[in-house]
């Protein structure tokens, strides 16, 4: 399974995909991840792919080629929807984080975009807010995919709160499960 | 034996420990930092922030000579700095195995260029092998040693930022026992005056001429059998593309791309009907082979720039028509994070509309609108060099050009280019934007952060001493967060007929892990836009008018004292 995990720099989509690598991993599966660090991260928008098989050989994923996509946000959603296969599943954040063009007034943040979507959104902001603090939104969004994928819930919630500091286990175990509960 | 899911860098690391190294030097570069921050959670290897990647070779030069296996790591950029060191290491040869681990940006995702490490290797007649995923990064990483020892040379290992940013599957091995090998002086060897030099010289070729000659048999150079059709010859993460796209094509993988095995690739090409050389960035391979009068099919084919991927392969290798059209939508190019405490200094330089002669770091974002004040961007430490330039070619430059700099890229190699300044009596004014770290790599220690690579305290540099000491005749220190204030003391500094240093210090935003409540706008807001002037991400106009983005907003503050009718809520902290 070939997933794209699409965001702003600073969202968290690299914490998404370590998830993902060892949830994976735990189940038995070849897995490969390829991330971006440096200037990019800077708010900039980014993509982090993870790739589950038996056999991976390339780290990343082309056009057209991904099953699934998560995005942390919604313009970057609809800026790589054409990486989905064409019966590809997309899921969603519906927060709006305006890119520095838009702010500057030299573009528009685009309209109706869940409509040009097929996939699910969820108001991942709100619940993160609800679980406590706006920074959990990854984590609402990790509970939401994990029940979009069918994936074990105690297992996957397993390897998310493996993964973050002991602080904040409670707050994203919480948020998790408004993502799940809202997918 | 455990497998682990590591990062390529991490793999090298790994790799390194496990071939008994002992000593580690880097400056830190993206996609290379993450190998020696490995190696510092590592008792039993001592490992460096060195101030540059000249002197960490240096380090590593001298620690091999002692007889420790040394690893040294940067970015191909950072190579550049290095190279003093190494075109002349390679007539020495080691003691130690000493590696350079190299990390390539095709695509440039956090670099200033794209140049090709292999090149340099071929210039400086030093060997290169190229791992495919992080297992081969850390194997590779291990026979890298093997062959510095037995081929009395240093060995670069080249990856690319899909190897060394990408994580895959490696079984960990033990630690080979380290060895302090014995040393006596050996002027003949490691003294390299004209005499010495000549004679090593002659070495070197030799050397290269051996190894070249018995990589016809190296494991690492391997042909995997398929159709007769086509045969693709290729090294490191194209290897996995090409598995990807082709996988009934015959392939030469090659581990070591400097020198060749001319003997297996002839033998390769000969085997198949078409024969195509896959490799990202310069013709390298293509060009080496086609000398030795082997016929292949290369960059006529393929592209100069930017990291390749299956579906390129498809397409000019196979003339597949594969690329999807994407959405028309806005890009979304980084940005200054919500908070950084370079925007202060970038809003008061805008406003001054003042040149600026910038540097590598986070700060090059300053180049970027609504702020978009930045001149010129070259590599690091050219912003103080540049400005002198400014001031030397125009009477009146000085009073409307500034340097801006980093902590660490000041101590990097700013120092040299300020004592020019004062040496030939430059009237320039230099802001060393102080973020107490070297942020765009990932934040780490440097001199004067008073912390070792091991968070162990250490001797804090204090870089107004630095400037008072060359000689610098004023220097002052300010709080970015305080526009006014650093307004002032610009306007100040640029008056004067000498140099001058403004250090602007301030904690990088992403220090400090507290979570924030985050501003409001209140109805006092008169939509005037003077805020979205901050080119702060937190700052949203949206159809609701101005608002606050609490999930990114740090209470920097910065937004109130530019907004006229208080119309924002919130309490500096």
């Amino acid at each position: 399974m070939d997933i794209l995990i699409v965001g702003v720099g600073g969202q968290g989509t690299l914490l998404a995909s370590r998830v993902l690598g060892r949830y994976a991993l735990e189940n038995g599966f070849d897995v490969k991840l390829s991330e971006v660090h440096g200037m990019a991260q800077r708010g900039g928008s980014v993509m982090t792919y993870v790739r589950i098989g038996e056999k991976i050989a390339s780290p990343i994923i082309d056009e057209g080629g991904a099953d699934f996509i998560l995005a942390f946000e919604k313009l970057e959603a609809l800026r790589y929807a054409h990486f989905l296969k064409p019966n590809g599943k997309i899921l969603y954040s519906t927060q709006e984080i305006m890119p520095m063009p838009v702010v500057t007034g030299v573009a528009e943040y685009p309209r109706e975009i869940e409509t040009k979507l097929c996939g699910k959104g969820i108001d991942a902001l709100q619940l993160a807010m609800e679980a406590g603090n706006a920074k959990a939104a990854n984590s609402v969004m990790l509970g939401a995919l994990c029940k979009e994928l069918g994936f074990d819930r105690e297992k996957f919630q397993q390897a998310l709160l493996a993964s973050i500091p002991q602080k904040t286990v409670e707050m994203n175990r919480r948020a998790f499960a408004l993502g799940y509960e809202a997918a | 034996m455990m497998k682990k899911l590591l990062l390529g860098d991490f793999a090298v690391a790994r790799g390194a420990w496990e071939a008994g190294v002992t000593v580690a030097a880097a400056y830190p570069g993206t996609p290379s930092t993450e190998i020696t921050e490995e190696l510092a959670r590592y008792d039993d290897v001592y490992s460096e922030w060195s101030p540059n990647e000249k002197v960490a070779l240096e380090v590593g030069i001298g620690a091999s000579i002692r007889g420790a296996r040394t690893i040294v790591s940067m970015k191909h950029v950072g190579l550049n700095v290095a190279c003093d060191p190494l075109f002349t290491a390679s007539y020495t040869g080691v003691n130690g195995g000493l590696v350079i681990a190299v990390a390539d940006d095709p695509s440039v995702f956090s670099s200033q260029n794209e140049q090709d490490t292999r090149l340099t290797a071929v210039s400086a007649k030093v060997p290169v092998l190229e791992p495919s995923d992080s297992e081969e990064a850390k194997e590779f990483t291990k026979l890298a040693f093997e062959l510095s020892e037995q081929y009395d040379t240093p060995v670069i290992l080249r990856l690319t930022t899909r190897v060394a940013h990408s994580q895959s599957l490696v079984e960990l091995g033990e630690r080979t026992e380290p060895v302090l090998k014995g040393y006596e002086r050996n002027i003949s060897k490691y003294v390299m005056m004209p005499a010495n030099a000549r004679v090593k010289h002659g070495v070197v070729e030799a050397r290269m001429q051996k190894l070249e000659k018995d990589s016809d048999s190296f494991a690492i150079n391997r042909i995997e059998e398929g159709s007769k059709e086509l045969g693709i010859i290729c090294s490191g993460g194209v290897y996995q593309y090409v598995k990807e796209a082709l996988p009934h094509a015959s392939i030469l993988k090659l581990g070591m791309v400097y020198p060749l095995p001319f003997g297996q690739i002839e033998k390769f090409a000969k085997s198949v009907k078409r024969c195509v050389v896959a490799e990202e960035l310069a013709p390298h391979i293509e060009t080496l082979v086609r000398a030795h009068g082997i016929q292949v099919e290369g960059k006529n084919i393929f592209p100069l720039c930017g990291e390749f991927s299956a579906n390129l392969i498809r397409r000019c290798v196979l003339g597949e028509t594969n690329e999807i059209a994407s959405a028309n939508v806005p890009a979304r190019p980084p940005v200054l994070c919500a908070g950084c405490p370079h925007r202060g200094v970038f809003y008061v330089l805008s406003k001054l509309k003042l040149n600026v002669l910038g540097d590598i770091g986070c700060y090059t974002l300053g180049a970027v609108p609504p702020l978009g004040s930045m001149d010129a961007v070259v590599c690091m430490g050219a912003s103080i060099g540049m400005t002198i330039g400014f001031d030397k070619a125009d009477p009146e430059a000085h009073k409307h050009s500034v340097a801006v700099i980093g902590d660490s890229t000041f101590i990097h190699s700013g120092i040299t280019g300020l004592i020019d300044a004062v040496y030939n009596r430059s009237k320039i004014t230099v802001i060393i934007l102080d973020n107490r770290t070297t942020g765009m790599t990932g934040h780490q220690n440097h001199p004067a952060t008073g912390k070792t690579i091991k968070n162990e305290p250490t001797y804090e540099l204090d870089l107004a001493e630095v400037c008072h000491a060359v000689g610098v005749p004023n220097v002052r220190t300010v709080d970015p967060g305080d526009l006014a204030a650093l307004e002032i003391a610009v306007k100040e500094e640029l008056e004067k007929e000498e140099v001058s240093v403004i250090i602007a210090k301030k904690p990088c935003a992403l220090l400090t892990k507290k979570l924030y409540n985050g501003f409001r706008v209140n109805d006092r807001c008169k939509k005037c836009r003077a805020c979205l002037k901050l080119g702060c991400p937190a700052i949203v106009n949206g159809k609701d008018g101005i608002t606050i983005d609490v999930s990114l907003c740090t209470e920097c503050g910065l937004c109130k004292s530019v907004c006229k009718f208080g119309a924002i809520d919130g309490e500096v902290k």
